[in-house]
């Protein structure tokens, strides 16, 4: 089975310039792989370092150490270590995350900011447009919002909204950050059923599931993140 | 893939006598990418876009262009009248006041058929229907195609001078604090206006700002400048998440949440 | 005559008149091209023609047959000076018929009738920049003129067309002079634009004030600038000249009396005497012989 994601020995530290050059530690020797139509779920508890590893996974945070390997069009990349240009290419095609929190750029409807992602990719607008309300529809997002740009929706409503644009491409990878975290329980049972076709079409998952039932339902393989605390590794 | 930078950039330096505004400065910029350049005010980032779009000379250094005919030219090389020819077709400049960059004593249509006709259009109805289709564009109501931008808001004119920029479909605009003046309501209205032109245009544009939010929402990747040099530069995502540089570190724990 | 204090033929003392030779020499070497000049003070104020009269005092030679016109007549207060001037400082023939002048210094008109070899037609220019209006920086103009920078030209007839749907620019009507510079015709109406087009005459324009000469050889292409779907025309006229019934000429409107009578006549009065000597008349001459 292929394997597009591969970390390997990855560290990742802050050097806080603003009290005085603190540094301070995040994960050191993070190594493990994605494999297709599998999905892993970063545990641990808070403040671990779970969210680091897929902002750097992503792009959003630097890498001190080691490489992260992305298998984007048969053609291995590895983005630690890639320029922003490679970086960007990687997300149109490869890489999609769902993070906990919409980014809201003013004015576009809802519709448009699930859209976008296939926009980017080259899909006609009509198509991505319908392609963007099935989604929308599934998610039980009221019809009412669609028209309307999500700046003064509620974090529910946001997370959806997050959601359907991270799954509307069929990008190889996925991750996911706490993707379920302010949804009720009929929601949460649509993402899980949309993660369990994901990893039916072959994609490869990483996540944070906070929530234990969903944890459950989804992961494959739980990876103890508190294996890569620097403080661990000190000691 | 076949392309190639749209803008090279090597070694550029820029002195006013033994100051300094801007130093060392080199990058690429590919078709279709958006670079912000921030800093505060004398950080030399005006200066770099001045460098960058003939509108000084460098000390030293180079920067080179990708012409339409696949040739790169060497900006500092190039006649007069070739450079001007370039800066009115395949470029646009966006200034931070739209007066410096509109004939503020012509009409809207006039302002935005002004390149059209510089580069020999000789069809008033042409002239007019396109100069009437960039005005929505960039949401102008058509029926002030005849007035003044005197009589324009501070938004609309803004506006105004990006249809009359990219009239000509440039491929490369430059931007120097185009939200500089404005109202915040006004301020997201033209960035999401910009953001939607470029993303369909396919522009590439270096926009200078120091405001991060604007840097954020517009750019694949910045360029962090202090005292004349670039301090810090990467994917935009990068650098306002995980600024590296003390003093980009400052300035993004400076921003305002509201 | 003799103990009075005389002038130096034509006016201007020989240094002068060299330096402006030169500068019209350059001028017809590149045609439409504005060459600076030393322009010289005047015993008449800026605005009466200047610029004119000191390009004909460079050109005139004893030999030469005068003629001045001012709106197309020959008898206004600033064509009956600058005549008497050079009469007085040159001793020069002069004339009002145009075929007989070899110079016509001329505001405002081209002669209705055709210019001939050997003719030179020499116009008083306020203000030379036809860029000016919509760009006041010289630096700028000059640099458009050297680069061939001329869409400027055609935002001023964009904004007549919007303003007043059709180019509604009548006088000083810009021209480009042998497909390269971009020219002002001084305040000539737009009726008199094609005449300038492959002239049989030398053109000189002179701009005291602004310190210009410029000019059109003869024989050289002289094309109104204009739009493909608003083409150039001339000014059109309903009725004939009210004195010698000519048509295809330009006309001023006379107010009669004060209950808004009013007629039109050519504005070349040389050309309406010489068409009425020849027994041409106009629908008032003959209302009045009638009666």
């Amino acid at each position: 089975m292929a394997t597009p994601l591969v970390v390997s020995e990855v560290a990742k530290s802050f050097t806080m310039h603003l009290r005085d050059g603190l540094q301070l530690p995040v994960v050191t020797g993070v190594s493990f792989s994605v494999k297709a139509g599998e999905c892993v779920v970063l545990g641990g508890p808070s403040g671990v370092g779970k969210s680091s590893i897929l902002k750097m996974l992503y792009g959003n945070y630097g890498v001190d150490e080691g490489q992260i390997l992305i298998d984007h069009g048969g053609k291995r990349v590895d983005l630690a270590h890639a320029d922003p240009r490679a970086v960007l290419e990687v997300r149109r095609d490869t890489l999609g995350y769902v993070s906990q929190f919409l980014r809201v750029v003013p004015r576009v409807s809802a519709i448009d900011v699930v859209a976008d992602p296939l926009l980017a990719r080259g899909v006609a607008l009509e198509d991505a447009r319908d392609r963007a309300c099935e989604l929308l529809a599934r998610l039980n997002l009221p019809r009412e919002l669609w028209q309307l740009p999500p700046a003064t929706f509620s974090g529910g409503e946001q997370q959806r909204i997050n959601i359907a644009r991270g799954f509307i491409t069929e990008h190889a990878i996925l991750l996911l950050d706490e993707p379920t975290a302010s949804l009720d329980a009929k929601n949460r049972a649509v993402v899980v059923e949309m993660i369990a076709a994901k990893k039916q079409a072959g994609t490869a998952l990483l996540g944070i599931f906070h929530d234990a039932e969903v944890r459950e339902a989804v992961a494959d393989r739980i990876i103890d993140v508190s294996a890569f605390s620097p403080r661990k590794a000190a000691a | 893939m076949t392309t190639v930078p749209l803008l090279k950039v090597n070694d550029v330096s820029k002195f006013y006598g033994s100051r300094i505004g801007c130093q060392n400065v080199s990058f690429e910029l590919w078709p279709g990418e958006v670079l912000a350049i921030v800093g505060e005010s004398g950080s030399g980032k005006t200066t770099l876009l001045s460098c960058l779009s003939t509108r000084l000379m460098p000390t030293s250094g180079k920067v080179e262009y990708h012409m339409r005919d696949g040739q790169y030219r060497d900006l500092a090389r190039m006649a007069e009248a070739e450079r001007r020819f370039l800066m009115r077709t395949d470029w646009g400049f966006v200034h931070q006041n739209p007066a410096d960059g509109l004939r503020m004593t012509v009409s809207a249509g006039a302002n935005v058929g002004e390149r059209l006709m510089a580069v020999g259009d000789r069809h008033y109805g042409n002239i007019r229907a396109t100069a009437a289709d960039w005005l929505r564009r960039v949401e102008i109501e058509e029926d002030r195609i005849d007035d003044q931008p005197r009589a324009f808001s501070g938004g609309m004119r803004q506006r105004l001078q990006i249809a009359r920029n990219l009239v000509t479909a440039p491929r490369l605009v430059f931007m120097d604090e185009p939200t500089g003046g404005l109202d915040v309501s006004v301020q997201a209205r033209l960035l999401d206006l910009v953001r939607g032109l470029v993303h369909d245009l396919g522009l590439s544009a270096i926009i200078v700002t120091h405001d991060l939010a604007v840097a954020r929402l517009l750019s694949h990747r910045m360029m962090v400048m202090k005292d004349g040099l670039v301090i810090e530069q990467g994917l935009t995502d990068r650098v306002l998440d995980d600024p590296r540089e003390p003093y980009t570190q400052l300035l993004v724990s400076s921003i305002l949440q509201v | 005559m003799t103990d009075l204090a005389t002038y130096n033929f034509a006016y201007l003392d020989e240094q002068t008149k060299r330096m402006i030779r030169r500068a019209i020499l350059k001028a017809i070497a590149i045609p439409g091209y504005q060459v600076p000049f030393a322009s010289r003070e005047m015993p008449m104020p800026y605005g009466w023609g200047t610029g004119g009269v000191q390009v004909t005092a460079a050109i005139l030679g004893p030999d030469d047959v005068l003629k001045v016109i001012d709106q197309g007549a020959d008898d206004t207060t600033n064509a009956v000076s600058i005549r008497a001037f050079f009469q007085k400082v040159a001793n020069v023939a002069v004339t009002t018929k145009t075929k007989d002048a070899t110079i016509i210094q001329t505001r405002h008109r081209i002669p209705e009738e055709k210019l001939g070899e050997g003719q030179t037609l020499v116009y008083q220019v306020p203000i030379p920049e036809p860029l000016r209006f919509l760009e006041p920086r010289e630096t700028e103009t000059r640099k458009m003129h050297a680069l061939e920078e001329y869409g400027l030209m055609h935002v001023k007839l964009y904004e007549d067309i919007a303003r007043n749907g059709h180019i509604a620019t009548t006088y000083a009507y810009p021209v480009k002079v042998e497909g390269r510079y971009v020219m002002d015709p001084s305040p000539t109406p737009k009726f008199d634009n094609p005449k300038m087009h492959m002239s049989d005459a030398l053109q000189l324009f002179g701009a005291g004030r602004e310190k210009r000469i410029y000019a059109v050889p003869p024989h050289t292409q002289v094309v109104s600038l204009d739009f493909e779907d608003h083409p150039f025309e001339i000014q059109h006229f309903d009725k004939p000249c009210a004195l010698c019934g000519a048509e295809q000429v330009y006309l001023d409107e006379v107010v009669l009396d004060d209950r808004g009578g009013r007629m039109f006549v050519c504005s070349d009065t040389d050309h309406c005497e010489d068409r009425r000597a020849h027994g041409h008349v106009g629908h008032l001459l003959a209302q009045e012989a009638a009666e």
